[in-house]
């Protein structure tokens, strides 16, 4: 089901959402009465169909924001549990404490072994508390660092799953060097001696996102968002109001098809219409095929070959005159 | 200070980095202080000892030996990119400010003879914000250090990427701290200054990636901003938070070190890491004595 979607969308949300729970009565109905209600099913469901397709078939950068934080959005565990097998969680970055918004396991992908990290979000309130909303420490990032060094050693390759609004932002964070900790990891990545794929899932919240997302491959899903600020934060900065994140969302092109645009994203992801939340196993799906054709291409570089081409991707983004 | 680095090329432009007047207050004390004592003092209270922020000119100018700064790139600047509103229109007001065309200067010269590629953030140019054209300028000093076999001393002062190059800003992050990865690779120093404030971004990539890392005395040092993390913690946060004093007691930077201090201090650095020198050793572009309340005991590398 669709989330209340605030912005220009919002009536024709609810409009679905009175339609599906229109048709959801009339099911009820038939199944408990006995009694035939397929052809106003059937009118509802082409209604419903309309009007999502008007919802969907554009979504607007701020709709796709809200997407992309879906509550029902499929998450790291779900693409771990799918993706892979023989998976082997790692914990704690041998310094301070395990970070449970970042996740670090070795696993198998159709047999081929690699290193996963990713950011940790949870379902719901209760799993969000326990992970920080998928928001990490510096310990959780020094993990990350860790695991990827272990995969490094093994010349496995690392596949990083970006979901998070940010790096946390709180007092400890500070004090444990939060700075420091993205900082390094962003070094380390991008002279890291393996393979790198970085899948953005949900959300790729700035610095807290790029400390695990430095690497040869980047892949988006549609619905997915990468951005330098949140479109609240953006709007309460520039505009002292933060009710006009909608526009700040449009004006940041945080989307993946403008993120390809901009040679951010080496590939888009198609998901399921209507975005992921609808069907999971579809967009879980469409990672797999990815990394089904990528996969076994990388680590067939020389790794200086493949470092200079990693470097030189990084080197080469902005735009400048002189 | 000194004004031998104002470029000719710039000249016409005003520069409107300090109001006029023949005093100045201090934010701190607010005691009134004559304006031409505390440009003698290098911007650093003579009362309190509060350090005012320097534009990147006058940090050349108190830094680097006399005549020896040779800029590189001193026009690359950023587009507009995203096409984002109001953007080119802040760009050319910093750039009027300023008289410079971007964020940060880059270029060669010496400390103390000791030859060095240095680069300085501008605060006073949209905040010292890191764009495409910044994260360019820093990746190619860091570059050219490593092609000349020379250290890289960075002043940082920025309030993090410029969010209206959006995620291309945020790609500057990856493309500094990669090309400073190369120049520890290589085998190179590379000191880092964080003067005040330099938070965000720049504090998540360059900035806390040196060999040595200092910092000026009071700067603001942080990733996120105390705002959003007291309406995150839900509690006030104490004065000093994020202070460099407080990031040196938690272990993340090695120095605090004074402004009158700083020049001496990174020579040192440079001449320990094998810095080549240039002979004979330049004159020092440093005039001033420091005023007595700042004097401190004990040597620095410009007394030896």
């Amino acid at each position: 089901m669709a989330a209340t979607l605030p912005g220009p969308s919002t009536d024709l949300d609810r409009q679905l959402q009175d339609l599906e729970g229109e048709i959801e009565r009339l099911r009820r109905l038939a199944r408990e009465q006995a009694i035939d209600l397929g052809g106003e099913i059937a009118t509802l469901e082409t209604r419903a169909e309309d009007v999502r397709k008007k919802i969907y078939t554009n979504p607007s950068p701020w709709h796709i924001v809200q997407l992309a934080r879906h509550s029902q959005r499929p998450r790291l565990v779900d693409f771990v549990a799918s993706l892979f097998t023989d998976v082997v969680e790692l914990h704690g970055d041998r310094l301070f404490r395990d970070d449970p918004a970042m996740l670090a396991a070795l696993a198998r992908f159709e047999g081929r072994p690699v290193v996963v990290v990713g950011h940790n979000k949870g379902k719901d309130t209760k799993e969000n508390i326990a992970r920080n909303f998928g928001m990490p420490y510096p310990e959780g990032y020094r993990k990350a660092l860790r695991v990827m060094r272990l995969a490094e050693k093994f010349h496995y390759p690392v596949i990083a799953f970006v979901d998070t609004p940010g790096a946390f932002p709180g007092d400890e964070a500070e004090e444990r060097g939060q700075a420091e900790a993205i900082a390094r990891n962003i070094e380390e990545m991008s002279r890291l001696r393996t393979s790198v794929i970085v899948v953005i899932t949900g959300e790729g919240g700035s610095g807290g996102a790029l400390a695990i997302a430095v690497g040869d491959l980047t892949l988006m899903l549609q619905y997915a968002i990468y951005t330098v600020i949140s479109p609240e934060g953006c709007a309460a900065i520039l505009w002292h109001d933060a009710t006009k994140a909608a526009e700040a969302a449009a004006a940041l092109r945080l989307t993946a098809k403008d993120l390809q645009a901009l040679k951010i994203v080496d590939e888009v992801l198609p998901e399921p219409f209507g975005g992921a939340h609808r069907d999971p196993e579809a967009a879980i799906t469409s990672v797999r095929s990815a990394l089904q054709r990528h996969l076994p291409g990388m680590g067939q570089m020389p790794v200086q070959a493949m470092l200079e081409r990693r470097y030189a991707k990084y080197r080469s983004l902005g735009q400048i005159v002189a | 200070m000194l004004n031998w680095l104002r470029r000719p090329k710039y000249s016409s432009l005003q520069r409107r980095d300090m109001p006029a007047g023949l005093w100045a207050k201090c934010p701190r004390c607010n005691n009134l202080i004559y304006r031409k004592e505390l440009e003698r003092n290098l911007k650093v209270c003579p009362k309190c000892g509060f350090h005012h922020r320097l534009t990147a000119l006058e940090r050349l100018e108190i830094t680097l030996d006399q005549d020896s700064f040779e800029e590189i790139d001193a026009e690359l600047t950023s587009t507009d990119p995203l096409k984002f509103e109001g953007y080119p229109q802040k760009l050319q007001e910093a750039k009027e400010k300023t008289g410079g065309a971007e964020a940060v200067i880059t270029g060669e010269g010496t400390i103390d003879g000791y030859r060095t590629v240095i680069g300085v953030l501008d605060f006073h140019f949209m905040g010292g914000s890191m764009g495409s054209a910044v994260g360019e300028k820093v990746a190619r000093a860091s570059e050219q250090a490593r092609d000349r076999q020379l250290p890289l001393v960075m002043f940082s002062a920025s309030g993090g990427a410029r969010m209206q190059e959006g995620a291309l800003s945020l790609m500057q992050l990856a493309k500094t701290s990669a090309a400073v990865g190369r120049l520890h690779d290589a085998g190179f120093p590379y000191i880092s200054v964080m003067c005040d404030p330099t938070t965000g971004g720049v504090t998540a990539s360059f900035a806390f990636l040196g060999d040595v890392i200092l910092a000026e005395p009071g700067a603001l040092i942080g990733f996120a901003g105390r705002r959003v993390i007291e309406q995150t913690i839900r509690h006030k946060l104490p004065d000093d938070f994020q202070t460099a004093e407080f990031c040196l007691n938690k272990g993340l930077i090695d120095l605090v070190v004074t402004r009158s201090d700083m020049r001496s201090t990174v020579a040192r650095l440079l001449s320990f890491f094998g810095a080549p020198r240039v002979e004979p050793v330049p004159v020092a572009a440093e005039p001033a004595t420091p005023e007595p309340a700042q004097s401190r005991s004990g040597s620095s590398a410009a007394d030896e």
